[in-house]
């Protein structure tokens, strides 16, 4: 696949369709991928890269690219062309600027997903037949391929892509998901459970923004958190009540644009499991509003946007899920 | 916090009324002497809609133990539409601070028109009274902001 | 040595933690490690670092510097400065340890840093040598031995036992203090743990790196690098790395309106962010590949040349786990290297 795609990339480069590619770049160790740009053929034979490792969504990048002269080549996996759609949906993408080329998707690894398992002094990770092979500095070391994936891909909602130029691979479909279930077991929780749960979550917040930062959905040049004038601009989490507000706060923002991307909870350095906030939302929207997938088409309004004079009301909040 | 004479407990409940309806509603029932509670602190804004779910989180922060929106009724809103986009984000903000563990009774929606001033006055009594039993609000407290 | 057989750690714990608050190094549920105030029962972690530096307990991410109460037009100061109490920080690793050193340069230089300073006095450092370095760590580059922590005590484990030596007055206090807890040990078994960490430090990956192309003296050279450009392209000037760096001292000052007073209170601050030094005209580095570049200089170049060739960086290597998109300190530093 690395191949195939170096070479096409390099195909684009030369008949001039596109003037740069963005895609993943090898690091020190075997896990850590930089997305990138390569403006040369002699850039991809050496550094590009496409494996397991490359769960980065590049989609937030051709925000601020796709403004730049020329045509941009960009692979998407599946998941990062819903995440494109919905940018070229608001109008945050020229669309014409960037020539897509539709790659299969994951399942992607995480490596804190090994390091938590105890594995440390990593130097390389093989598939043998659904066991990871890991070789580290004090030894070899096993444990099972899917523990080791990066938790959006544990539960995948579709491998269909949205938007392409072109395909390499195949094109899946959409799939049938168990990714609101951690959601629907904590709605069934009680209200104290809750509480606590979330309690001990976000206590862990250290208001890195990196999850804002990586959200293509958070697209806002001066965003709210970062405005002295909006009375919400706080560098740091002084108490719980700011470790509560940031996120309610950043899931609603993003509540009907969220397209279940995942890099949100990957990122966070203090494993918060974000996406359960946003896939809260999308759950909500789906059951009170009809289905929505954010990202699925550019022309529908999002849920947020929109309206029917016979919504249910607010009240309905009463009368569902455990107090 | 607040304490009355008898060392009770009495919430500080914030109104978002809207211009049109809720709040000539709460003026209604003050023109026919209908008690409401002097736990309220109303909030007059232009239309339902103006209310930013920052502005409610911001009332807790600051010392409320319940919020209330008031508008006018889905389908009377004064700039046609407004109410009906107040009424899904309302929902989605409740759910979302029901799924942290925030008591769903501290925060309420009700439509309430202009001739309904005896509707505005029960609502605010019965809220009070919920909100009351509730205590004081912990969960979304601002701890800076408590009055030492 | 001074040594305690493992399994009488908790008994360690309890003795130190009566006397003074202790905090330790333990294992989440999500497998992360955390300082945390011990309380019975808790386990010290195995992890090799915690997520969130010792640096914590010296300059915590937000602090009240002063309060202001207003009485119509009369502003009433408030100092709620008070003396810290003593406590004891124990399992910190060398690499933190060493950014201890960092931070009292910035911190303790004229003027004194009252908040900084109180801490710091009142502060017992209790490091732990390392035995399982991971391929991100580089302390060595830096003239860090991980097998030698600084501190004021210092502590290592040849699996069966802890073994201590104080490194100076405040250190020798703490051992004074659980001495009847502690028995002559022999070290051998010890000195073999050593030698095995040590051959493994030398086989780290990162182990070649060199400091030797960075420092004072190439200041304008690397600051005009074309290189810069292709490192920062995709930076997301989220904070991650400033966050969770033992050395990274910037901070913010802001006031709070609390409805009945003002408080006036400092926040750490990231130099990636777009409003970092935002003055009345604006903020003098308006790309993000001006922070990106300032950040690294800074702990590269511009801190050795003002602290006599000491680096800002002690090669904990979280910020090479922990970036979003794994840019980090070692690919700058390899970037740049002059050959």
């Amino acid at each position: 696949m690395q191949e195939a795609m170096i070479n096409r990339a390099k195909q684009l480069l030369a008949d001039g369709t596109v003037n740069r590619v963005i895609g993943w770049k090898r690091g020190e160790f075997v896990y850590d991928v930089t997305p990138a740009i390569f403006e040369t053929a002699e850039e991809l034979d050496t550094e590009f890269v496409y494996d397991d490792f490359t769960a980065a969504n590049v989609s937030k990048y051709l925000v601020k690219e796709c403004k730049k002269e020329g045509k941009i080549l960009a692979f998407l996996k599946p998941c990062d062309t819903y995440s494109f759609n919905q940018l070229t949906k608001e109008h945050r993408v020229v669309r014409d600027n960037v020539y897509i080329i539709g790659i299969p998707g994951g399942p992607k690894l995480d490596a804190e997903k090994i390091k938590a398992k105890g594995i440390t002094g990593i130097l390389g990770a093989k598939n043998d037949n659904g066991t990871l092979v890991i070789e580290t500095l004090y030894g070899e070391e096993k444990m099972p391929y899917y523990e080791a994936l990066s938790t959006k891909c544990e539960s995948c909602k579709s491998k269909k892509h949205v938007v392409y130029d072109e395909l390499i691979g195949e094109d899946g479909d959409v799939l049938d998901s168990d990714r609101f279930d951690m959601v629907e077991k904590l709605e069934n929780m009680s209200a104290q459970e809750r509480y606590d749960f979330w309690r001990e979550q976000l206590s862990k917040c250290i208001r890195c923004n990196a999850c804002r930062n990586v959200c293509p959905a958070c697209t806002c040049e001066k965003c709210v958190f970062d405005n002295p004038d909006s009375g919400v601009e706080n560098k740091a989490p002084a108490d719980s009540f700011e470790e509560n507000m940031f996120h309610i706060i950043r899931a609603f923002h993003v509540a009907g644009r969220c397209t279940d991307c995942g890099e949100c909870s990957r990122v966070c350095p203090q494993n918060i499991p974000l996406h359960l906030l946003n896939r809260k939302f999308i759950k909500d929207i789906n059951s009170l509003y009809g289905n929505y997938q954010a990202g699925e088409d550019t022309t529908s309004r999002a849920p947020l946007n929109d309206y029917k004079t016979d919504d249910c009301e607010a009240s309905i909040v009463h009368e569902r899920g455990v107090e | 916090m607040q304490v009355n004479e008898n060392k009770e407990f009495e919430p500080l409940i914030v109104a978002f009324c809207c211009n049109w309806c809720s709040y000539a509603g709460a003026d209604l029932s003050g023109t026919n002497r209908l008690n409401y509670p002097t736990n309220v602190k109303i909030i007059r804004v232009p239309c339902s809609c103006r209310v930013n779910p920052m502005f409610i989180l911001r009332a807790f922060q600051r010392g409320a133990d319940g919020v209330i929106l008031c508008g006018c009724h889905p389908g009377d809103c004064h700039y046609t539409s407004g109410n009906y986009f107040t009424r899904r984000r309302m929902t989605l903000l409740f759910s979302m601070l029901d799924f942290l563990g925030i008591e769903r009774d501290r925060t309420r929606v009700e439509w309430v028109s202009a001739a309904e001033g005896a509707k505005f006055a029960a609502t605010m009594n019965e809220f009070t009274e919920a909100v009351k039993k509730l205590g004081p609000n912990r969960r979304l407290e601002d701890l800076r902001c408590r009055k030492q | 040595m001074l040594k305690i057989s493992i399994d009488k750690l908790d008994e360690l714990f309890e003795a130190i933690s009566a006397s003074q608050t202790l905090y330790i190094p333990t294992d989440r549920e999500d497998g992360a490690a955390e300082y945390r105030k011990y309380e019975s029962g808790m386990k010290l972690s195995n992890a090799l670092n915690t997520v969130r530096s010792a640096k914590d307990f010296f300059f915590p991410q937000t602090e009240n510097l002063v309060d202001f109460k207003m009485e119509g037009k009369n502003i009433e100061v408030i100092d709620i400065r008070k003396e810290s109490e003593d406590f004891v920080i124990f399992g910190v690793r060398a690499c933190d340890a060493r950014s201890f050193t960092i931070l009292d340069k910035v911190f303790l230089a004229e003027p004194v840093d009252s908040y900084y300073k109180t801490r710091r006095e009142h502060g017992t450092v209790v490091t732990m040598a390392c035995t399982r370095p991971s391929e991100t760590c580089f302390c060595g580059v830096f003239g860090i031995d991980a097998t030698a922590p600084e501190g004021d005590a210092a502590c290592w484990s040849d699996g069966e036992s802890f073994f201590f030596e104080a490194h100076n007055e405040k250190g020798q206090k703490f051992i004074d203090s659980i001495s009847s807890l502690l028995e002559d040990g022999d070290t051998a078994k010890l000195e073999e743990t050593r030698e095995k960490t040590r051959s493994i430090l030398k086989k780290l990956p990162l182990a070649g790196l060199s400091t030797e192309s960075f420092g004072g003296d190439r200041m304008m050279e690397h600051f005009n690098s074309e290189k810069w450009g292709e490192l920062s392209e995709s930076c997301l000037g989220c904070g991650t790395c400033t966050f969770v760096c033992p050395t990274c001292q910037c901070y913010d000052i802001k006031d709070f309106n609390t409805g009945h007073g003002i408080k006036r209170f400092r926040c750490w601050d990231s130099c990636m962010y777009s409003d970092f030094t935002k003055m009345a005209h604006g903020n003098p580095r308006l790309t993000q590949l001006e922070r990106f570049r300032q950040r690294f200089m800074h702990k590269l170049v511009y801190f050795p040349a003002n602290n006599n060739g000491e680096f800002g960086c002690v090669g904990c290597g979280r910020c090479l786990s922990k970036c979003p998109i794994s840019m980090n300190i070692v690919k700058v530093m390899k970037a740049l290297e002059v050959k």
